[in-house]
Parts: C-alpha cells; structure tokens; sequence
C-alpha cells in the first residue's frame, strides 16, 4: 500500500512552510519582557586591552545592562573545544566568551550590552570607550609557526595547537626513493566563509522560581548545546531545554557553540528575563565560523608506467584565533585519514599542524577536510598522467581499489564500506560522452578555443561513526543516534529524533522510512526534532550522518514495533507467532492474508489495552539507539567541462557531469538536490570564493559584496546519474550524500582549467581561478617559455 | 546592521524636496534606497535627515519623440530594461539597466539614484556618456540641464550641489545608421562593474563616421577612449580595424587613475580593458545592419 513511496521523490513536506515564509526561526520568537543583546566585537585582529569604559552606554537610552569580561568572572566558564585530538601534542589556549585582556581576532567580543530594542543597544555599542594596544597580527598559518611570528598564546609555543601524522602502509621514504616517478605541488586551500541563509543566534529565557532555562538556538545539535551550554553556564541539563526551531541552513557552521549563545544564556540567568541576540551579516562574516584554510605541500611517488607507490604531504590547517567546538578533528581525523581516496596506495605519511592564527576560528564546512584530502590526490594524479601521458582517466583505472561489497583496508587504517570505483568512472565516461569530448578538445585547440575536461573520482567517509572510535579519537561525546516510534489509537504516528535537519529534508525522508517498514502512508507520520524536551538523546546533524545513523536507528525501531504488533496480532487472530506473516503493514496466519489486522487495527487495541497477550505491556511504542559498526563511504566520479578565456582568463563551466553512489536512495529527488548544491559549493570554492585577510588581520572580505558566492547564472545545469551499492553494514543500505558534491567538484573544475591551459603550459593557479590569477599565470608561463 | 535614529521626510512634490533639502544641511535624498539603505546600516554615514522622494509621480517613466528620451530619475532599471523604445533607440542603456545587480534590485532601484550616487563601478554612468545624455537639474531656485561628461566628477562625485535634485535624463535617440551596444565584466559578488564598455558607432555602408567609446569601472569616473574612437572614425569597420582601435585603449587609461582591488589589479584591468573594448564595438557595429 505505501512502500512503493520508498526509492520515489516525493515532495518535501517541509517546503511549502519554508518557501511560503510561514516556518518559525529563533528571530522570530518573541517573548513577553524580551530584552536584545548587541555584542560589541574588536576591531583590531591582535592587542591588549589597557581599559574599557563602559559608563556611558550604561546610561544610553533603553540599556539595561553591559557586562565586560571582568563580569563573567566565576560565572561563565571557557567556550569549550569537544575534539580532544589525542597522540597530537594539542594546546587548547582559553578561550573567555569575553576577551578580558587580548583581542585575537577581528570579531572577539570585548562587551555585551542589553536593552529594550535591537536599535538602541546598537546604538549604545557606540558609546563604550575601548582602550586597545594593537600587537602585531598574523594570519598565514605556515608563516605563523616561524619564529618570530607575533605569538597569540602565552602558553602556546610558535601558535602550534597541535602536530598529527598519519603513517601506514609501506615505508614512506624507501617508496620515493625508487619511484620513478614523483609528482609534487604546493596548494592554498583558502579560507571560506558559510553563507547560511539564516545568521546564528540564540534566545535565553530564564526562570528565576524554577531555576529553568530554555534556549532557541541556530544550531545543528542541539543536544551538544544543552550538554554543553549546561556545563559551561552553570544550568543543570535536567533545568536545560535546547530547542533548534527552523534552522536555515548551517554547512558545518552552526555545529559549535559559540561564546555569543553562552553570554545570551548568561544575560538572561542574570537579568531574569529572555534576553535575545542574533547577528547580523556583517558580524556573521567575522563571528561564525570558517572553513578550509589549509597550506598543503604534497607529492606523489609513481613507477613509469603510472602507479602510485606513495603520498606524502605537510599540511599548515589555519584553525584562528581560537579552537572551536570539534575543530580539531577535522583537518586529521576527517581528512588524514581519508588520503588514499579510491585508490591502492601501498605508502602514504601526512604531517598535519594546526596553528592558531589572529583570523576566525576554523571549523566544519561542507566536506569538512574531506573536500582538501580528495584535492590532493586528485590534483598529484592528474599531474601524475600529464608526467606519463597517459589520460587522467586511464591513470585513475589503473589504481582503483578493484570492486568490492563487504569491507576493503585501506593503509591509513580504515575499512571501506562497499566501493566499484571504476563502476562509476565508467558510467561517467559513457553519459559524458568522453571521448568525443577529447576530440572535441584537440579540434577546439586547433582554432586557438582552449577547452578543458577534469575529473574527480572520490570516497567519503561519512556516517560519523562508531562511538567506540569516536572515543579513540578524542571526540567527546558519542556518535549513536536514536528514535522512537509512537503509533495513537488511531493509528497515526510521530517520529521523535534526537537528530536535528536543518533544510536537508529528512521530515519526509524518514517518514518514507517508517511507511515502508511499518506500511502506513508518509503522510500519516509527523517527524518531530530539534527539542531537547521531547526528543531522545542524538549528536546532531553534520558529517552526511542523520540519514545514515539517525535512519538506521529509525529502521530499527520500526521492527521493533512490528515485532510486537506481530504478537498481539497473534493474539487477537488466535494464533501461534510462528504461524503469522507480515507484508506491508498487514499481519495475517499464513494462508489467509484477508483476514488479517493491519498495523492500524492492532495499534488500537494496544492502546485500548483491553485484550493485551499475557505479558505484554499495553502502548505500541518503540525507541532504538543505533550505534554504526563502521561508517559508510560513499563515492563517485565527476566531469567538469571548462573553456577558459585566454585573453581575459576568465572561465566558463560548460557543462558538470557527476556519477554518485550513495547506496539505495531513499528520495532521488532529496539526492539530487544535496547532490546539486554540494557540486555547487565546491564549483565556488574552485572558482569564486577567499576569505581574504590583510597582513593586520582585517577581513577584506567581509560581506556579500566583496565574498563571491555561487550563483545560478554562472552554472550550467548539472547532469546527475547515479550507481546504486549498498553499505553492507546498515539495516538499509543507505550511505549518506549531503557533502559528496562539495567533497568531488573542487578537484574537477581545477584539474578542468589546468587540463584547458596545458597548451599554454600552465600547471598551476592559485584557487580561486579568478579571471586575474588564470590571466597571470597564462602571461607568466608565456614569459617562461 | 541597525542603523543610528535619522529623521525622514516624505516630499510631496520636487519643489516640496528642494525646500526640505534646504532646510536640512548634510541631508540625503532617498529614492530606491539601494545605494544609501546598505551604508545607513553599516553606518558609514549618518545624515541629519532622509528627503524621500520616492513617491513623486512627476519623476517617473519614459517618454519619447523623435530625437530625445526622456526618463524620470525615479524610472526604475527593470523599466528601462524592459522599454521598447529605449530597446531601439538607445540599445546600450536597455543592455545595461538589464545588467545591474539582479531582479530585486533593478526592480527598486532607479537611473536617478544611480547616477547621483555615481560609484566609478555602476554600468549606468559610461552609458550615458556614450550616448550623450544631458541631466536635468532642480533645486528651489533654478533649473539647468547638465551634459554628462560634466555630470561626473570623480569617485562617487557628482555636480549636483546640495540643494539639487536630479529630476530627469534626457538621452538622444539613435538616427538611422547608429547603434551602441554596452559589454561588462562583472564582479561575480556585487555584480558591478570591473571593466563596462559602452560603445555607440555611426556609419554610411561599411566606413565609420563617428564614434563614442567610454569605458567604466577602471577610474574613478567614466573615460571616453578618444583615441579608440579616431582610429575607428574614417575606416572601415574590418574585425582588423577594431581590433587596432581596441588597442588604443591603454593610451587612454592613465595609470595614476586605474583603479583595483583585492579581485582585479590596476595592471590587470587597464591591460584587459582593451578586451572588452573589442567586444562593445563589435556589439555595436553587429546591430547596424
């Protein structure tokens, strides 16, 4: 009756509230009383502060408090850091909600003001008188580990918040040392700044007689807030409710808790009243969190023939002035880790140091370490054919991890899920058309049009993962997620989950989840998330992990209830268990499927109670946790088509091919959408997107003016297929594809517009591929040659 | 972005706005807002008072006859995209207004406040040079009509005084044997200008009689390219011949006023310039037959 909803693209429940403007985000509660807190931020990226004067905001219109860092003293702890990177040598530096003696970066709060309106505490951040000491600043994370850089932390020797290495397989330099081949490169990942639709904020409300805090908060997580924030501002977790109302959008920047919500919840505990803050733009571009920041120095050893013997690479990950919530875990644990990609690399080192810089703090974005690993390999074995010459597409067959469906080691430790890597690249070059697109290339060159092909063959590991691994690697909480499934007597359901969408869709998806496993129609199964009151306990939505973990648990608590449903059907039909069948949301003896009860009817009775199986305990409820054995992984091949303008350097996406396996798909129409805006976002980091820092630590590019981000007519339309493997290790199947695109399409536009300047012997440009730097770097070669 | 408390007046008519600006010093006129809305929020500038004259009729639409267009400050660039007369008579402007920001913005936005503004990255400025536009300008006590060559000043500089308003822009409309065509490289943020060429040729059969060839976003104010338009004028118009005259545009391009930034250096754009050149021209002169 409604499994046939399951593997279909129905539309999202969600969108109609969310394009009609009708959803309700944290700005748009209002409480009776509220107070609005405006933080005052610092202007310069590193100095002392000799004093600060606060009296005559204190007295401006409408103010009804401003505290300084001297008032959290004993009241408010540090903004924790939760990744606890172990074997690293990690230097957590303080990190005070409000800079009491140093500013770090441009952005650090130095005072809170709250008054009656939005305007006048704007008005009164005006009127406090801040005496700073500018220090010099610095903002490269490889030239910040010199000595003699400008030092952020007293404790922190040459800004080093942590060293970690991967080594595995082979030794590393014994297999460089009889290559015949090595390919090397020096990449700038740069900075880039989410654009959530949606700036962060928080609403506190506190009740003095009770002694509860609620809090609306924009975040991914809002279990990690309420444990966190019950830590860090002194309210017990049991006083605590985090709720994430519609959150709009976050790409990894509303996973940490800031010292913005932690101040709000602090105003509002100390002022008794709810106490709001939500950020502009402009401070969102210097507040919220930044992604990427890597200087990578990579090489590739390779016999003659074009078969990677090793990777070794040193990476500088810029991690700003601070360390955020799970930052440290991000350019080691979800990136080192990952660097033999699709391929049989028998050898491979990293050295990875992060380094505290007078910039943002750093976090997840969209891919988040996995989009810079896949770079590297992707880059060196493009290099690698061009050194050969052979096609970039015979050099990746070469190498693939041949097909496999149950487990593959790969040297820096993990084991793959599933994987049938040139399944994928094959499908790719069949729907590409690929080699005409190769003859197409050489006859274009010959008219002096200089057109590119780049490929990116990539695996993810997403589906953060197995707890027990989780505390291996220092992350400080658990990575199960959990559900229950409640049917009334009527027969509807809700859906409680600790996870927490935030635009992804999973209220339809899941609910596709429970009609095919139970047999009810989606529309009878409201999903509900985001309150830490009446949801179970999860970790949150990032990592590509909610349908791939929270599914599963869902899954698994539908079979729980169709157990039980089975042994009270038995029940009421007067049968042995052993005797009755179930098909789609039916219970019946065998033989008789038209006398049987459907999960309705017996729904009813278990919530009547009136003729419950001896033993069995009236309600039809069930609740799972779901802790992965393994993550899943993901995978797939993309084609970007590029003709770069040699006269201008400006480059033209032509056309984008991706062939993406994410196991069987819940809703092909949710994937491709996640697919599309993935691809989307990485086409913006090849080609538009830096968060560019002056030498003092300003942020140049510090709004929508300036930060280039991708628009729809600057794109030519996306060309999905899709292979189909399931993880086989997950109840469904499922692997998740939330980052895949971002995590595939840098490396394919990239290794596109080297491929179209080869004639021209250029090899390198430095992202973004801005219309200067291809202009440049094509009149530079022309010098050379 | 909250911006400080400013005062606001809402005129009736122009002479009602001319007064009030009068009467207000370090006042500002409002129009679409989409120029001084953003630097209120940022409170780059805080005006005693806003002098909104968004609702005043008189300074709206587009009207025509043979030789001259004449369009209220307060037309929108979604009109002037989309006007049919403009379309024919004045291609480049039509092209141009089409270019600006994105649907929002050409939608609230309008050629008056454009222009007064006068950001050396608009499209709108170099269009009006081009085609030889004239801005006609009130305040309480005089009207004057101003050429756009003297209207522009320098960055974000204009003629008009305090008291003034810029009420209309009158633009010749195109005579048989004309066309103009407007070409720009956009900055993939803000959408502005890094280089825009506006280009308006003339010609009997295949030689070139005249041209106007102004090029924006690369200094401070608009730059008519005088010796790519001699090289053009008197020749035929051969894809050689353009690209010769495009050529000339660096001569033109003093390297004490080319502008850049962290996204396009001087050196690139007065270098590129001549790229954009070419294709405004070749824009131009494709229209003619």
């Amino acid at each position: 009756m409604s499994a046939s909803t399951f593997g279909s693209g129905i539309r999202r429940r969600e969108d109609p509230r969310l394009i009609t403007g009708a959803a309700t985000y944290t700005d748009d509660i209002v409480l009776p009383g509220m107070l609005h807190a405006a933080m005052l931020r610092s202007p310069y990226a590193h100095a002392k502060i000799a004093g600060i004067d606060t009296s005559a905001a204190a007295d401006a219109p409408g103010v009804v408090a401003v505290y300084t860092g001297a008032d959290l003293e004993g009241e408010l702890g540090a903004a924790p850091c939760a990744w606890l990177l172990p074997n690293a040598d990690l230097k957590i530096a303080d990190y005070p909600c409000i800079a009491k003696d140093t500013v770090r970066y441009v952005g650090d709060i130095v005072a809170v003001v709250v008054a009656e309106s939005q305007y006048q505490a704007s008005d009164a951040l005006e009127r406090i008188d801040v005496d700073y000491e500018p220090l010099d600043a610095v903002v490269d994370p490889k030239a910040a580990v010199d000595d003699g850089a400008p030092q952020l932390h007293e404790d922190v020797q040459n800004n080093q918040a942590f060293h970690w290495t991967v080594t595995g397989g082979g030794d590393i330099d014994e297999a460089f040392y009889s290559a015949h081949v090595v390919v090397t490169e020096t990449i700038v990942q740069q900075r880039l700044i989410p654009n959530a639709m949606e700036p962060r904020g928080a609403l506190a409300s506190y009740q003095k007689a009770t002694g509860e805090l609620t809090l609306w908060n924009t975040t991914q997580n809002p279990h990690i807030v309420r444990f966190l924030c019950s830590l860090v501002c002194g309210v017990p977790e049991d006083r605590l409710r985090v709720i994430a109302p519609e959150v709009g959008g976050g790409f990894g920047s509303k996973i940490a808790v800031y010292p913005g919500d932690f101040i709000t919840v602090f105003c509002s505990k100390k002022l008794g009243v709810p106490v709001k803050w939500v950020e502009s733009r402009s401070e969102n571009y210097q507040a919220t969190t930044h992604g990427r920041d890597h200087v990578q120095e990579i090489e590739m050893a390779a016999t003659e023939d074009g078969r990677i013997i090793g990777l070794r690479a040193t990476v500088w990950a810029g991690m700003g002035a601070y360390l955020s919530t799970a930052a440290p875990g991000i350019p080691t644990i979800l990136h080192g880790l990952m660097l033999s990609g699709v391929y049989d690399i028998p050898a491979i080192h990293e050295d990875v140091y992060g380094v505290y810089t007078n910039t943002t703090p750093v976090e997840a974005y969209r891919g988040a370490g996995r989009p810079e690993a896949t770079f590297m390999v992707e880059r060196l074995i493009d290099q690698l054919a061009v050194k050969i010459e052979k096609d970039p597409a015979e050099v990746r067959r070469l190498n693939f991890i041949p097909k496999f469906d149950d487990g593959h080691d790969v040297v820096t430790g993990l084991t793959y899920d599933s994987g049938d890597y040139d399944g994928a690249l094959s499908k790719l070059l069949d729907e590409s058309g690929y080699d005409q697109l190769r003859s197409d290339q050489a006859a274009a060159r010959k008219m002096g049009r200089y057109i590119g092909l780049g490929l990116s063959t990539y695996v993810e590991i997403c589906g953060l993962g197995p707890s027990q691994v989780a505390g291996a690697i220092g992350f400080q909480g658990g990575l199960w997620e959990s559900a229950i499934i409640r049917f009334h007597p009527s027969g509807k359901v809700h859906v409680m989950i600790g996870a927490s969408p935030h635009g992804q869709g999973e209220e339809t998806t899941f609910a596709q989840i429970v009609a095919r496993e139970l047999g009810v129609s989606p529309d009878d199964v409201k999903v509900m998330h985001g309150d830490t009151d009446n949801t179970p306990m999860g970790w949150g939505t990032y990592g590509s992990r909610t349908t791939a973990v929270g599914g599963a648990a869902l899954a698994l608590a539908a079979r729980k209830i169709r157990d039980k449903a089975k042994i009270i059907a038995a029940h009421l039909l007067e049968a042995a268990v052993e005797d009755m069948e179930y098909d789609d949301g039916n219970f019946f003896v065998k033989g008789a499927p038209d006398s049987g009860k459907s999960i309705q009817d017996i729904a009813l009775m278990a919530n009547v109670a009136w003729n419950m199986p001896e033993g069995v305990e009236a309600g039809l409820e069930a609740t799972s946790f779901y802790d992965p054995p393994n993550f899943v992984f993901p995978y797939g091949a993309h084609l970007a088509v590029v003709e770069v303008d040699s006269e201008t350097g400006h480059v033209d996406l032509k056309r984008y091919v991706a062939v993406d396996d994410c196991g069987p798909q819940i809703n092909p129409m949710i994937v491709e959408g996640q697919v599309h805006g993935g691809i989307v976002q990485g086409i913006g980091q090849a080609l538009w997107e830096e968060g560019v820092y002056d030498d003092d630590g300003q942020l140049l590019t510090g709004s929508l003016l300036d930060y280039a981000i991708p628009r729809a007519d600057r794109l030519p339309p996306i060309e999905v297929h899709s292979t189909v493997t399931p993880s086989p290790h997950h109840p469904l199947g499922v692997k998740g594809i939330g980052e895949a695109g971002t995590i595939a399409s840098t490396a394919a536009v990239y290794n596109a517009v080297i491929d179209a300047l080869k004639p021209l012997g250029v090899e390198h440009v430095r992202m973004p591929l801005t219309p200067e730097r291809v202009w440049q770097s094509i009149k530079e070669a022309d010098e050379r040659s | 972005m909250f911006p400080p408390e400013i005062d606001y007046y809402r005129a009736g008519s122009v002479i009602e706005a001319a007064q009030l600006l009068g009467r207000h010093s370090d006042s500002k006129v409002l129009a679409g807002g989409h120029s001084l809305i953003p630097v209120l929020k940022l409170r780059l500038a805080v005006p005693s008072a806003l002098i909104d004259i968004g609702r005043i009729s008189e300074l709206r639409g587009i009207a025509s006859d043979s030789s001259i267009i004449r369009i209220g400050a307060l037309t929108t660039h979604s009109e002037i995209a989309s006007s049919a007369v403009i379309g024919q008579q004045a291609p480049a402007l039509a092209e141009a207004a089409g270019m600006i920001g994105d649907p929002a913005v050409r939608n609230r936005g309008t050629i008056g406040g454009n222009v007064a503004h006068a950001d050396p990255a608009s499209d709108l400025p170099q269009v009006l040079v081009c085609l030889g536009a004239r801005f006609v300008v009130t305040n309480s006590t005089a009207r004057r009509v101003v050429p756009a060559g003297e209207f522009f000043e320098g960055l974000m500089t204009t003629s008009l005084g305090d008291t003034d308003i810029l009420t209309a822009i009158e633009v010749p409309a195109a005579i048989p044997g004309e066309s103009s065509a407007y070409v720009k490289f956009a900055h993939p943020a803000s959408r502005y200008a890094v280089v825009g060429v506006a280009a308006k040729v003339s010609a009997e059969g295949s030689r070139c009689t005249a041209a106007s060839v102004v090029v924006g976003g690369v200094c401070p104010a608009p730059v008519r390219l005088a010796a790519v338009e001699a090289a053009l004028v008197g020749g035929d118009m051969t894809e050689h011949a353009i690209e010769v005259a495009g050529a000339r545009t660096t001569d033109c391009l003093d390297d004490d006023e080319v502008l850049g930034d962290i996204y396009a250096s001087a050196g690139y754009r007065k270098s590129v310039s001549r790229v954009w050149v070419r294709r405004a021209l070749t824009a131009a002169i494709g229209r003619l037959s």
